[in-house]
């Protein structure tokens, strides 16, 4: 029988601690969220031998045990308590190189622990032209450890690393220093307060700023043990944070040797460089206007394809499989609705492509460093640039990505404007309403439809920086400035972590709105192809009645859209039809509106159902829409209505998703509903304006 | 007492004070503590945040913060 045991891998951010864990397992691995926070888990499993697997957890990145962020107290949450079914059997540390003193900071206190532990020395490629050389015999005697000295990029190290996991009992759990000496007679009394309880753990219970989770208070009452004040508190926190890095210090002067004249100084020039007054700017805008011009380039021939492919697959399926209510669900609700998600692929794994590798090069934080002050005027600060750049992707993972936004206003700002970034659910939209009213031509060499996105894409910026200043103004919080950002060394992104993102997200995507997407086509069919009453039922005899000189094929499609007319859907549409009628949109367009709501992508899916069902010809979605007219026979989507329409979806709040992510990340409704209304009031005004001027 | 927040650029110091209270505690785990060097590497646009090397770190914070944190400014450059 083979055996499971738990290994969490813990490690300051930037310490290469993903690919750590990429090269344990592989695609062996999955993401899930905690229970009730939105904070990613990652876990995988890896076979160390015939009877012995590891259950490997990725825990979020974090400088110490002293949480100031969510994601930083799942480890702490998790490391206090013992009988959480991850509690680690081995704790593998991760460390950088390059950074070695501050990441054994968190080594030491996990030590205090008295969990096993492995301390691993990632970037170990990166030695000879640092000019770093290690005594690991000396390191292992003193920090009371086993160290794997590994290259995650050359893939060397790690089988030695799976031969310590293995042999993880032989791992000591001595401490290797005594924090407790900072004040004696307190500790002292503490052991004696609690006899039971582990001296540091208590400790960390104590001096925790936030109590995000229940777990750990719960199980001892330290909250009668409050002898100190706040601020003695603090200063002690400071004296164990001193006495650590004397401990290190002392240490890694005898065990390690950095010749600075073998160092390069790669690092300072390109930091010179991408930090510019001038050229840091220009470098990023050339950046940016490059990943959207491929992301536009290189997705619209697979586009296309997939486009067309699933019109044709449509076709195929009426006319193979025998006619009858299941085909027409088939055929017109699920490979329609599936058709409108699989679209998406191009564009967002391009997305998470260019996002991920701006990540892993380290590159984003000069960006957060050259924008801080800008986006301060704005109530924004300069990390709300990954979020904002992150929300052309899609707002959920942006608004996830605040997190490390410190201070409490900039980032509830920041979750509030993120959505008026054009994401890539509104693409399909924006690409078929534009190449239905905007001509052809060109201005300068661009085309008109091309400027049109790129025009979008700085009206949803606009606005967001917009609303963030005047929010600065409304919201009264009085919050402390806060703001550290480490600058981690320039790497090559490694292929492998890219690829993994790109993959695990593109898949996420497609699974998440796959589900809503489907699940609302197959609705939308049956509320289209049935209805109350007379003129539903019996419509073949309402309308023979009234063309009796037609010939039979237009008359079959008169039939089809009188019953669309008449149905459940229909009748939905036509009641909400008055409100949106002065932005220049029929009640077809209407129904969309309202399952767009689910998610702004659905809006195209639902045209492709309603005008599937609505006809019998095996055009695509636009040529279909294309003909669409209004009762006076002038067409639909015109230049008046399809920019008013494109400006709604700039917009308006259309994504239930994001007001529940923004739900559970500002911990209210009040927040929510506050972009929903405000957003959507934004949309309205906005779009009769625009169609009213234009018309 | 000069701060952080006087430093030329590319000049070297060392910290001599710094509240636990008033600064992230953040900071003091990156380095930022008594008796450790500071060095001024870049200014961003604007004047602010600062660029610094804190005891082998490299590090951003904004000018507001920088001024909380006293230091003795290297005199043999």
């Amino acid at each position: 029988m083979s055996k499971q045991i738990n290994v969490a891998l813990i490690g300051n951010p930037n310490t290469g601690k993903t690919s750590v864990f990429n090269a344990l397992t592989g695609l062996n691995q999955k993401v899930a969220n905690y229970p009730g926070i939105t904070v990613d888990k990652k876990e995988g499993l890896c076979k160390l031998s015939r009877v012995l697997k590891a259950h490997i957890l990725d825990l979020p990145g974090t400088y110490s045990l002293n949480a100031s962020s969510l994601d930083e107290n799942i480890v702490i949450e998790l490391l206090l308590n013992k009988n959480n079914k991850d509690f680690p059997d081995v704790a593998i540390i991760v460390s950088d190189v390059e950074n070695l003193k501050r990441n054994l900071l968190l080594f030491t206190q996990i030590k205090d622990l008295e969990i096993p532990t492995i301390l691993v020395i990632n970037m170990a490629d990166r030695m000879a032209t640092k000019g770093i050389s290690l005594d690991i015999p000396f390191l292992e005697e003193t920090l009371n450890t086993k160290i794997a000295l590994i290259s995650a990029r050359k893939n060397t190290g790690i089988e030695y690393l799976k031969t310590l996991i293995a042999n993880y009992r032989d791992l000591s759990v001595e401490p290797c220093l005594n924090a407790s000496s900072i004040d004696p007679a307190y500790f002292d009394r503490l052991r004696s307060a609690f006899p039971n309880q582990q001296l540091y753990k208590l400790w960390l219970v104590i001096t925790q700023d936030v109590n995000f989770g229940k777990v750990s208070r719960q199980e001892m009452d330290v909250a009668a043990f409050k002898t100190k004040s706040k601020s003695d508190l603090k200063r002690l926190q400071q004296k164990e944070t001193t006495k650590r890095y004397q401990f290190i210090n002392s240490v890694l002067k005898q065990g390690q040797i950095i010749d600075i004249s073998k160092a390069s100084d790669f690092r300072s020039r390109l930091d010179r460089l991408t930090m510019h007054k001038f050229w840091g700017y220009a470098i990023f805008f050339m950046i940016l206007l490059s990943i959207f011009q491929a992301i536009y380039d290189w997705s619209s021939a697979p586009m296309d394809f997939i486009d067309t492919s699933f019109a044709q697959l449509s076709e195929w399926t009426k006319a193979t499989l025998p006619a009858g209510v299941f085909t027409d669900l088939l055929a017109d609700g699920i490979i329609a609705g599936v058709g409108g998600i699989v679209i998406f692929i191009p564009q967002i794994a391009f997305l998470f492509l260019f996002i991920s590798i701006l990540e892993e090069s380290g590159y984003m934080s000069r960006v957060v460093f050259l924008m801080d002050r800008v986006m301060r005027r704005f109530g924004l600060s300069g990390k709300s640039v990954i979020p904002l750049i992150s929300g052309a992707a899609c707002a959920i993972p942006a608004i996830m990505a605040t997190r490390n936004i410190e201070n409490w206003k900039e980032r509830l700002i920041t979750i509030l404007v993120t959505p008026f970034i054009t994401c890539s659910a509104r693409l399909p939209v924006y690409l078929i309403i534009i190449s239905l009213v905007i001509p052809q031509g060109r201005f300068l060499g661009l085309s008109y439809q091309a400027l049109t996105l790129m025009l979008l894409y700085l009206i949803g910026f606009g606005m967001a920086v917009l609303s963030a200043a005047a929010l600065n103004r409304i919201l009264k919080f009085r919050s402390k400035s806060f703001f550290v950002v480490e600058m981690p060394s320039f790497k090559l992104p490694m292929v492998k972590n890219v690829a993994i993102t790109v993959l695990e997200k593109t898949k996420a995507f497609v699974v998440e709105a796959g589900k809503i997407i489907l699940a609302i086509s197959v609705v939308i069919w049956v509320l289209a192809s049935n209805g109350p009453g007379e003129s539903f039922n019996n419509a073949s005899t309402i309308v023979q009645e009234q063309y009796e000189d037609l010939n039979s094929e237009l008359v079959e499609q008169k039939i089809a859209a009188h019953k669309l007319e008449y149905s459940y859907i229909g009748l939905i549409g036509k009641s909400i039809e008055p409100i949106i009628r002065p932005l220049g949109y029929d009640w077809k367009i209407g129904i969309g509106l309202v399952t767009s709501f689910a998610a702004r992508e659905v809006f195209v899916g639902t045209l492709a159902t309603i005008y599937s069902v609505g006809g019998n010809n095996p055009d695509t979605l636009k040529q279909k829409m294309s003909s669409e007219k209004r009762e006076d026979g002038s067409p639909v989507f015109t230049l008046a209505s399809g920019i008013s329409l494109l400006l709604f979806y700039a917009f308006a709040m259309q994504c239930m998703s994001t007001l529940a992510v923004v739900r559970r990340e500002t911990n209210s409704w009040k927040w929510p509903i506050i972009q929903l209304i405000g957003m959507t009031f934004i949309a309205y005004v906005i779009s009769l304006i625009a169609y009213q001027l234009i018309q | 007492m000069p701060t952080i927040a006087d430093l030329q650029l590319g000049q070297t110091a060392t910290i001599t004070e710094c509240s636990s209270e008033a600064i992230p505690f953040k900071l003091l785990e990156m380095g930022c503590l008594p008796g450790n060097k500071v060095k001024l590497l870049q200014v961003a646009p604007f004047l602010d945040p600062l660029y610094l090397n804190i005891d082998d770190a490299f590090v951003a914070i904004r000018r507001d913060t920088a001024a909380l944190i006293c230091i003795e400014i290297d005199s043999n450059e």
